[in-house]
């Protein structure tokens, strides 16, 4: 099999377990569940994002949560003022890529170096963390939109159908709505990555230089991909605010930024697959291990396994030593050593027969 | 007399009190092929560095068909038509051959004619039986060929080679000289290299660099007799030889 097919055997794979999860779902769990699975969903978006600009641009962004967390207020200052969903889901696209494409201006075009452009980036999310955090008082408002301050903002109205504000998405919908956006930015990813633009970042990545020395203007192109990644942190910040209808300034925290870059490490950069998978495992264990807190069994243990953000921190250790690829890539190469194995046995096997 | 295609005037670049090259007037016809010796701080990486907007010069100019482009960037000179292989090969070595090349033929090409010339400069190179093999994984000499293809694929009009034939065996330095002379019956090539025996295969005009300067400019058997020559630079090869 070479390496064209293994590649759309893989995208099919990616496809019919994606849309078999998306409709079977609702169908067979229960309501908790799936609300629990939207969030997956929509964080893996925010996951593709990061997967896109440093897996395959190769820009260490620290502070993907900023434009989440953009997106997510743009959406829900936007939909107090206008009422209807249509104009500010396309805002929490917008503004967050308008912002990442100045900010990527001045870090691309200044041939800011990697190390500075993760200084900066973290910053700018803890600069908003900050100033989001301090508009408290009622004298901090957009329109009818109040800031909240730490408090954030709750009660923000759902999505409704395109320009129908009578027709709200329920909960449900919001599930539809996620996992087929996700399945959506990761085929849209794929055909990108695919195409010359998307080469072209690889090259990028790989040697600057080379790629200069070539006639490419890694600025530009760089830029561009940083400003895809912002519209696409944006989006997920947009669906998040909806699935909870409510959003704080914890968004743009240190917590929130981290974990974006755990879950593209766990999975793999290089992959989209990865990130993914990263995402949605790291979710679904700390559920898991959060969900023993309560029950409190007061034995050294116990309180081990009920401290997640230490189980986590040791999972992050252990891949950054372990594993430093990530998952995917990773068992993609244990699976290219059997394959490669079998074929040298096989040939082996062939060659006394061949001698004759 | 028709305009040079390349041309330096009091080129220099300084580092703090280093002088790594220091007022250098060069000028390189249209269509010739020039070999660039002198010992090893010469200045000679620098010098082709300035000429590709790898780094500013501290004064003067570079002047490519009369424009200056002596404050370019990188890819505007590529663009113009300069391109470059440099001392340690230069190529995107997570990706397979076929792929390096792709990203040098894209760039002017539609995808149709870019993949046809791709295949055609893999043939060229000689580098069809490794095409999917990753460029990391290659050997020295081998990934030398491959960044020799990423150039001639950009169809540059002025090629610069930083030592080609280095980490090749005898065959392929033969085989890189026969290329060489191929390339220049189109294009006008400057060529750094230590290797003698490869000098002598493909040059015709000489320039010796030497502490940042140009020491001497001449045909290559003059320069082989050039008794100043051999005391800073050939030694004990060229008297072997």
């Amino acid at each position: 099999m070479s390496a064209r097919h293994l590649n759309l055997l893989g995208l099919a794979l990616v496809g019919i377990i994606g849309l078999a999860v998306m409709w079977l779902t609702p169908r067979l769990a229960e309501l908790d569940t799936v609300l629990d699975l939207t969030v997956y969903m929509i964080m893996a978006i925010l996951a593709l994002s990061l997967a896109l600009i440093w897996g395959y641009g190769g820009i260490l962004c620290f502070g993907q949560s900023a434009f989440f967390g953009l997106g997510a207020y743009t959406y829900a200052i936007a939909m107090f003022n206008m009422g209807e969903s249509t104009v500010p889901l396309l805002l929490a696209i917008v503004l967050p890529a308008a912002f990442a494409a100045l900010l990527g201006y001045f870090m691309f075009y200044g041939r800011i170096s990697d190390v500075y452009l993760g200084v900066i980036t973290l910053t700018m999310t803890l600069i908003l963390f900050n100033s989001v955090n301090s508009t408290a008082g009622p004298e901090f408002h957009i329109g009818t939109a109040r800031l909240g301050g730490f408090n954030g903002i709750p009660g923000i109205p759902p999505l409704n159908w395109p320009l129908n504000k009578n027709a709200p998405v329920d909960l449900e919908g919001m599930f539809y709505l996620s996992s087929g956006a996700l399945l959506l930015t990761y085929f849209g990813l794929r055909v990108l990555l695919a195409s010359r633009f998307g080469r072209i970042i690889v090259g990028i990545r790989e040697n600057e230089r080379r790629a200069e020395l070539l006639g490419y203007d890694p600025r530009t192109y760089k830029l561009a991909t940083f400003t895809i990644g912002g519209a696409l942190a944006g989006f997920a910040g947009c669906l998040f605010a909806n699935w909870g209808n409510f959003v704080s300034p914890t968004i743009f925290g240190l917590a929130q930024s981290a974990q974006i870059i755990i879950w593209v490490i766990v999975g793999g950069r290089g992959t989209l697959i990865g990130p993914v998978l990263g995402c949605i495992g790291i979710q679904w264990l700390s559920a898991a291990l959060g969900a023993n807190q309560p029950s409190g069994g007061s034995d050294l243990w116990s309180k081990i396994f009920a401290n997640a953000p230490l189980i986590l921190g040791i999972i992050l250790i252990a891949f950054v030593l372990l594993v430093p690829r990530g998952l995917v890539p990773t068992l993609g190469d244990l699976g290219q050593m059997l394959l490669n194995g079998r074929r040298e046995r096989k040939r082996r096997d062939l060659a006394p027969q061949q001698a004759e | 007399m028709s305009e040079p295609l390349l041309q330096t005037r009091n080129l220099s670049m300084h580092f703090g009190g280093v002088k790594a090259v220091d007022n250098v007037d060069f000028t390189l016809a249209q269509g010739e092929l020039r070999c660039l010796i002198g010992p090893n701080g010469a200045g000679k990486s620098t010098f082709f560095k300035m000429l590709t907007g790898q780094l500013a010069p501290t004064h003067g100019e570079v002047l490519f068909r009369g424009n200056d482009i002596s404050h370019a960037h990188a890819h505007e000179i590529a663009r113009m038509g300069i391109g470059i292989k440099t001392q340690v090969p230069s190529v995107f070595d997570g990706l397979s051959v076929r792929d390096n090349i792709w990203l040098a033929a894209s760039r002017l090409n539609s995808r149709e004619r870019a993949r046809r010339l791709v295949d055609e400069m893999l043939e060229r190179v000689g580098l069809t039986h490794a095409a999917d093999r990753v460029v990391g994984q290659l050997a020295h000499g081998q990934r030398q060929w491959v960044e020799l293809g990423l150039v001639l694929s950009t169809e540059p009009e002025l090629i610069l080679l930083d030592e080609p034939a280095a980490g090749m065996t005898h065959e392929e330095v033969n085989k890189t000289a026969a290329l060489v002379r191929e390339i220049n019956r189109t294009k006008a090539l400057i060529v750094v290299e230590h290797d003698m025996q490869f000098i002598r295969m493909i040059a015709k005009q000489v320039t010796v660099f030497n502490r940042g300067c140009i020491l001497v400019e001449d045909a290559v058997e003059n320069i082989m007799r050039n008794p100043l020559v051999r005391d800073i630079y050939l030694g004990k090869q060229a008297v072997a030889a």
